[in-house]
């Protein structure tokens, strides 16, 4: 990432120059005031909780390594971190085609109702993850849920299925999608402006088909911001916790098949109350978001993306 | 316009049904806050019956949203979470601008340093801070208390980033310059000559604000002990226990707590979808 900084220019009085470095703080002030006391400070202790076990805040036991020593023969934290991965994954190829096809399709010249289709699409993201648990818990009761009865309805379903207890990931993979594939159209969208149209023209003149004239025509130009929303939906999706925590009532449902890497931070940190254990867990969390970071500069660099694209 | 359409048959084969399907737990929503319990299992939106539409209106019911304000301590949450949302969008906007702004036109020792602080905090995932952060707000006495959830929110490094981004493209050095010259302060300059130039990021900025502490539920569940201070996202969860078999008291409300931000948004739609693709264009 680049800092294009602009040179103000030369200071006119020696006085002037002093009453901007102090105005200058004084604007920044804030900022730097809260983030020394509540980000700085909290991600040094968040290194020295990793080498402690707590009970509660404010009482501490030195622990050394042992917590990461622990956390790597711990089954539950590979099976949150599995889960966690799984419904990445699931999460992405679900959402990003489907954001991008819908995207490419309202982009169509001409398209009446644009607005309103692109307002419906776009407006679950307006609702807090907390509400849409609450409204998919309702959706996906057995019997009398709503997804179940349409389901049944067109294509035999069985009435029974209980989602939360049997279907927790496909469950938390829909709900998301639901939630969020609006959201990464509208990014699209906007990628889309940046297609050339002449480029476009020329390729249909000379008879390229729809698929060639996507990978290239359209995908080189929305590349840069694909790769960035890519990114960020799945450092989002890494991150889940409140959608499983309302379905499965906090718990991490049958098998702790719900069970979320954040989900875990909290159930250690907060209810079992080793601040310790959870920031090794944050750690790890941290480690893994970091790599995808690493793996998206490496690609970067490795020229598969225009320069300036670098999220 | 007859071409246009038919050209687009497919696109609408498609777009039509994802809409719908997407706006339906919408209306299924809006349909099960008004309906009584024993209706809610018998029929999937409306009661059928003998009104107009094939739909018996005269089941239709306020009672949940009366139950909600008596029992659930419904307007209690309300309340706070307008305060809170309120006041941390109004601060944070302010303080981000100033920052972003500092950043981007006014020269001091230091500022590189400020900047690359911005960019690191941008990179560090919330969660990792959970754990230290609550007990940062054990130490400082702020454990279940408004300010407890405040303080933290009031100056997001992400906000200072689309501010200096929005300076750089929006307030010319030349007018800042001018202002200077005219003997204005440099705070002056800012409130009188950068902010009005800010206007459209900040209303933006003050929107996404809102919603994202409305919708907060993580942390005052983590740093919120007395029931009586919950936001609504966390009274809202408690409902799910308490009266889990009371459907229509539960998405009653659900839905009053989405209809405020769903509305604040549609008011000021424009400002808002610049305002969340933003960073992707410019990043």
């Amino acid at each position: 990432m680049s800092i294009a900084m602009e040179e103000l220019p030369e200071r006119r009085t020696k006085l002037g120059s002093q009453g901007m470095k102090m105005h200058g703080w004084l604007l920044v002030a804030p900022f730097v005031v809260c983030f020394l006391v509540f980000t700085l400070y909290p991600l040094l202790s968040a290194g020295r909780l990793a080498t402690q076990q707590t009970f509660g805040p404010g009482t501490a036991r030195s622990v050394g390594l042992d917590n990461f020593y622990q956390l790597f023969r711990d089954p539950l934290f590979w099976k949150a971190l599995r889960n966690t991965a799984v419904f990445t994954l699931l999460s992405v190829l679900v959402q990003m085609p489907l954001a991008l096809g819908l995207a490419m399709l309202l982009n169509r010249p001409g398209l009446r109702g644009r607005n309103f289709m692109r307002l419906v699409l776009f407006a679950p993201v307006l609702v807090g993850v907390v509400f849409t648990g609450m409204i998919f818990s309702l959706l996906m009761e057995k019997r009398t849920g709503l997804i179940n009865q349409f389901l049944h309805a067109i294509m035999g379903w069985d009435l029974d299925f209980a989602w939360v207890e049997q279907g927790i990931m496909p469950a938390l993979v829909i709900a998301t999608a639901w939630q969020f594939t609006g959201f990464n159209m509208v990014y699209f969208l906007a990628a889309l402006q940046s297609v050339p149209e002449e480029l476009e023209q020329a390729a249909r003149l000379d008879g390229a088909g729809a698929w060639s004239r996507f990978r290239h025509v359209t995908w080189p130009a929305i590349q840069p911001i694909a790769t960035f929303v890519i990114l960020l939906s799945i450092i989002g999706n890494f991150q889940l916790f409140e959608l499983p925590f309302i379905l499965l009532n906090g718990k991490g449902g049958p098998n702790n098949d719900g069970l979320t890497l954040v989900m875990y931070l909290y159930q250690t940190g907060f209810q079992t109350g080793d601040l310790g254990y959870a920031s090794s867990i944050g750690w790890m969390l941290a480690l893994v978001l970091a790599c995808f970071g690493v793996a998206q500069r490496v690609l970067a660099d490795r020229g598969t993306m225009p320069k300036g694209a670098r999220a | 316009m007859k071409r246009g359409s038919s050209k687009h048959l497919w696109a609408y084969g498609v777009l039509v049904p994802v809409t719908i399907l997407v706006g339906l737990p919408f209306i299924w929503l809006v349909c099960a806050a008004f309906k009584s319990n024993q209706d809610f299992f018998t029929s999937p939106f409306l009661p059928r019956g003998e009104g107009l539409l094939g739909i018996a209106w005269d089941r239709l019911t306020l009672d949940n949203f009366r139950t909600l304000f008596a029992r659930g301590g419904f307007a209690r949450a309300a309340l706070n979470s307008t305060l809170l949302s309120s006041v941390i969008a109004t601060l944070a906007t302010l303080f981000c601008a100033m920052g972003g702004y500092a950043l981007a036109r006014v020269s001091f020792k230091g500022r590189q340093w400020v900047q690359w602080v911005v960019l690191a905090a941008l990179v560090i995932p919330p969660p990792l801070l959970l754990a230290p952060g609550f007990e940062v707000l054990y130490h400082l006495g702020l454990l279940d208390r408004m300010l407890g959830l405040i303080l933290p929110a009031l100056a997001p490094a992400f906000g200072v980033y689309l501010f200096r981004q929005a300076t750089l493209t929006s307030v010319p050095k030349e007018l800042i310059e001018a202002a200077r010259m005219d003997g204005c302060s440099e705070v002056g300059a800012f409130w009188r000559v950068a902010l009005p130039l800010l206007q459209p990021m900040a209303s933006a900025f003050l929107l996404i604000t809102f919603l994202g502490v409305w919708n907060n539920f993580l942390t005052p569940q983590i740093v919120m002990q007395t029931p009586g201070k919950f936001p609504l996202a966390v009274a809202i969860s408690q409902l799910k226990n308490t009266y889990y078999q009371d459907y229509g008291l539960v998405m009653a409300g659900t839905l009053a707590s989405i209809v405020p931000v769903a509305a604040l948004f549609l008011l000021l739609q424009k400002d808002f979808v610049a305002g969340l693709t933003s960073g992707a264009v410019k990043g």
